[in-house]
């Protein structure tokens, strides 16, 4: 007889297992969608930059996107850097439990629920032009701007646990620093950055993760080029806006590159997430 | 006596020294702080000013008609715009199509996710919890488009044999899973174990525990987790891009496109006669959003008083 006990155990257990069926139907997908590809081109696809949809002598190649992606989201990592961690310093530890803290840290969170489709407007009507005025590209899109909306969108992710591991450095650390004669400066760059140092670089490899994978507002203002980017303020694309851009009119073997470059997303993000994940771990 | 003056000699120019190096240490602890202020307060900029762009932009276009029509064709945007007017019609069709994809889509995320976040609660670290659990954030960090990808041939094609409102569903329920799993465990974890040993020494059956002790205790935590979900998952563009398209009308059947807020931002960013109409539809998005947001903040502020 099934009792009460063993049901909600095998309700509980059956849920779990809809999360493998969930995953493990995900990489079956995208592997038998690659499947034409692969026998077209083999590994070469990631490395060629060939995209020619011309019926007949049709060639693919993943190696734009690849740049593409990387480029903007190292980009968007370099500029938010000294922005978000400036940030942290200022909530975690400057003004720590102030209500200017408290304010700025709103704010930052703010950021993260505009939505990717507005940062794209917002670029688009507001970025674009100013670059535009300044004189640094005669369009406004391209792989800086793209990289520059990244940066923004991605501040409050590497804000946000950056603060919480300048928080947790023990306060004894601090005192004995501050008692020797040493300033806030010294303090914050010699004790609590070296010690919070892989917690804040765990924070930016997720953020990075996060970055990979934006594709709205990148699509918006990346230029949508096929090619290799060859100078900062060159036309690109990105793994992520390619699909967007292109899945529409996409069939045959053009529609099973494009799933095959969503296999290659897949397993980017959960390599940069998983190496987080073992940082965090040894962090604890 | 010679002896003696050299000293305080030595001594002052000492001091003088002291004090010199003092004051550089701690003008460059000034510029320091100066350069952390001035970098947060760029860092806070954008927020201000997109919020700023959005009002001052869309608010000629908000009016009753705005939240009561369907959205106008691009023949009629055109003589609209021509003449100076504001665009006539509205968003109705994205506002109930977000209302109908969002709803469908925490209905199938949120008894999935509850369950899923209890099991992990209750069978601690052991190697098939544990896998469950890396899985779990395998999930969270899968791009949205490659999930509306994935519902694209999980439902587009095999299902709706077109592009539909579940399909979408689908995408933005996957996106919702893990982050309902993570708080919900989460929040279990911060209930303390007694009040749980209580209940079970009482002999009481352990669904019961489940639904009259845990989920009571930590609602609030729960359903913060899924406002914050949800919030997530209302501005998503990409996804639908692939399963719901869009569409002119009205639209509650589960198989046939369907419209949303972002998707028509999309479609009015790319109508040179519309683009009036993306600002006002953004503010009303990003409004939407930040009122879940602010909802599941009170709520968690509540509980913590």
């Amino acid at each position: 007889m099934l009792n009460s006990e063993k049901i909600t155990k095998i309700v509980l257990y059956l849920a779990s297992i809809i999360i493998i069926l969930i995953t493990g139907g995900m990489v079956l997908t995208l592997i038998s969608g690659t499947l034409p590809v692969f026998k077209e081109f083999g590994f070469g696809f990631i490395f060629s930059s060939d995209w020619d949809p011309t019926q007949g002598k049709e060639k693919y190649g993943a190696l734009p996107f690849i740049a593409g992606t990387l480029i903007t989201s190292i980009m968007a990592i370099i500029i938010a850097f000294p922005f978000a961690f400036s940030t942290s310093i200022f909530i975690g530890e400057l003004y720590r439990g102030t209500k200017v803290a408290n304010f700025v840290g709103i704010m930052v969170d703010m950021l993260a629920g505009i939505p990717s489709i507005v940062y794209g407007l917002w670029g688009f009507y507001v970025l674009r032009p100013l670059i535009v005025d300044l004189g640094l590209s005669s369009q406004g899109y391209g792989i800086f701007t793209a990289g520059l909306i990244l940066a923004i969108m991605i501040i409050p992710y590497a804000t946000s646990i950056t603060t919480e591991i300048i928080k947790m450095v023990p306060n004894e650390l601090k005192e004995a620093a501050y008692s020797l004669g040493s300033t806030r400066k010294d303090v914050i760059l010699k004790v609590i950055v070296p010690n919070a140092k892989s917690g804040i670089f765990t924070s930016y490899i997720l953020a990075f993760g996060r970055a990979v994978g934006e594709t709205m507002a990148v699509t918006m203002l990346i230029g949508n080029t096929n090619i290799i980017p060859t100078s900062l303020f060159g036309t690109g694309n990105t793994m992520a806006s390619v699909i967007a851009n292109q899945f529409g009119e996409a069939d045959g073997l053009k529609l099973s590159a494009l799933i095959t470059i969503a296999l290659l997303l897949f397993v980017i993000t959960g390599i940069v997430n998983w190496i987080g994940k073992i940082i965090i771990k040894n962090l604890n | 006596m010679a002896t003696a003056i050299t000293k305080t000699k030595k001594f002052k120019l000492k001091r003088k020294f002291l004090e010199k190096t003092e004051r550089k240490l701690l003008r460059k602890d000034k510029i320091f702080t100066a350069v952390i202020i001035t970098l947060s307060a760029i860092t806070i900029s954008p927020i201000v000013l997109i919020i700023y762009k959005l009002i001052s932009s869309g608010y000629r276009q908000i009016n009753i008609a705005f939240f009561t029509e369907t959205s106008p064709d691009t023949y009629e945007a055109m003589l609209a715009v021509n003449e100076g007017n504001i665009i006539p019609g509205g968003i109705l069709n994205g506002i109930t199509g977000t209302l109908f994809i969002v709803g469908m889509a925490a209905l199938f995320a949120i008894p999935i996710g509850l369950l899923v976040g209890i099991f992990l609660y209750e069978n601690g670290t052991k190697g098939y919890t544990n896998l469950i659990r890396n899985l779990t954030d395998i999930m969270q960090g899968i791009p949205s488009i490659v999930l509306g990808l994935i519902a694209y041939f999980w439902v587009v094609k095999p299902i709706t044999s077109g592009f539909s409102a579940l399909a979408a569903s689908v995408a933005l329920a996957i996106m919702m899973l893990p982050l309902i799993i993570r708080s919900t465990e989460e929040t279990l974890k911060m209930i303390p174990i007694s009040i749980k040993e209580a209940g079970l020494a009482l002999g009481v059956p352990y669904y019961k525990i489940l639904f009259k002790v845990l989920i009571p205790t930590g609602l609030s935590g729960l359903l913060t987790g899924i406002l914050l979900s949800i919030s997530r998952i209302v501005g998503e563009t990409a996804p639908l891009m692939l399963t719901a398209l869009g569409s002119m009308k009205v639209n509650f059947d589960i198989d046939k496109p369907t419209s949303a807020v972002p998707l028509l931002i999309w479609e009015f960013y790319n109508d040179p006669n519309m683009v009036d109409l993306i600002w006002s539809s953004s503010l009303f998005l990003m409004i939407f959003v930040l009122g879940l947001n602010l909802l599941s903040k009170r709520i968690l502020a509540n509980r913590s008083k």
